[in-house]
């Protein structure tokens, strides 16, 4: 079936209409927090392994986004989420999430339009306006640079 | 320490965007796009940096720190190479991430069955 963005807010708040605002932040904290957690436990780990801080920034975010596409091709992230809200969607696994979701849903419509396009359904804008963000800030700094010269 | 403050401010960070989902209903197309771009401007004005030195992944792993990682990848990009840095410094230092999660996309894709939506 078709899962819109609005389609999939529903089903991400699928808890939420009935459960007061406090439970859904606390289910949100802790969940999010225990994402964070086991991220800080895997950058600890690639830094024993003598990864500088970036490269285990990357290795960590890696380690996550793959361990939620497993999760996700299971169905058990969506599980998760539905009772998470936010603890599961602001994480980077939230975003791989949102991709493989999407992946899987739509091969149905093809591998190019299917797939293929609507990975972006959520991806896609996430990308485009950071991506924008950073132009205009990088084009900021290079003009005070210039200015500066 | 490390640990508890990246559960801290992990949580945190969640519990503020369920705060957007319960009060808002903006969609999570929305607030992730929100955050990505709001991690831009709080590391372009310099406040998601000390952040990220003292929560660890509790800063990165939330969007905010995508958006943290895009302007750190500009300003980089554009001190060491100049104008062509405003292009080249974002994606590139995003360009694990997004890979990644595409080729998991794709791959999952050939294995996963799609679920019953209701």
């Amino acid at each position: 079936m078709k899962m819109t963005a609005q389609e999939y807010a529903r089903r991400v708040q699928k808890a939420g209409p009935h459960s007061p605002l406090l439970a859904d932040c606390l289910w949100a904290f802790c969940v999010g927090g225990g994402i964070c957690l086991l991220g800080e436990g895997l950058r600890q780990l690639f830094l024993r392994q003598g990864a500088d801080a970036e490269a285990a920034g990357t290795l960590t975010s890696c380690t996550l986004i793959l361990l939620s596409a497993v999760l996700t091709t299971l169905g058990w992230y969506q599980k998760l989420a539905a009772k998470a809200g936010a603890g599961s969607l602001v994480p980077i696994t939230g975003f791989a999430n949102a991709v493989v979701s999407a992946a899987i849903e739509f091969k149905a419509e093809g591998r190019v339009t299917g797939t293929g396009a609507k990975m972006f359904l959520i991806a896609g804008p996430v990308i485009v306006y950071g991506t924008l963000a950073a132009v205009v800030y990088g084009a900021v700094l290079w003009l005070l640079g210039a200015s500066a010269l | 320490m490390n640990y508890l403050w990246a559960f801290l401010i992990g949580g945190v960070l969640c519990a503020v965007g369920q705060l957007f989902i319960d009060l808002t209903k903006l969609t999570p197309a929305r607030i992730l796009t929100g955050y990505v771009v709001a991690g831009v401007v709080l590391s372009a004005v310099g406040l998601y940096a000390p952040l990220a030195e003292f929560a660890g992944a509790g800063a990165s792993v939330p969007l905010l720190g995508f958006g943290h990682l895009l302007a750190k990848g500009v300003r980089t990009a554009v001190a060491e190479k100049g104008a062509i840095g405003i292009l080249t410094g974002g994606l590139t230092a995003a360009s694990a991430g997004i890979t990644a999660s595409l080729v998991c996309g794709v791959v999952c894709s050939l294995v996963g069955k799609s679920h019953d939506q209701n």
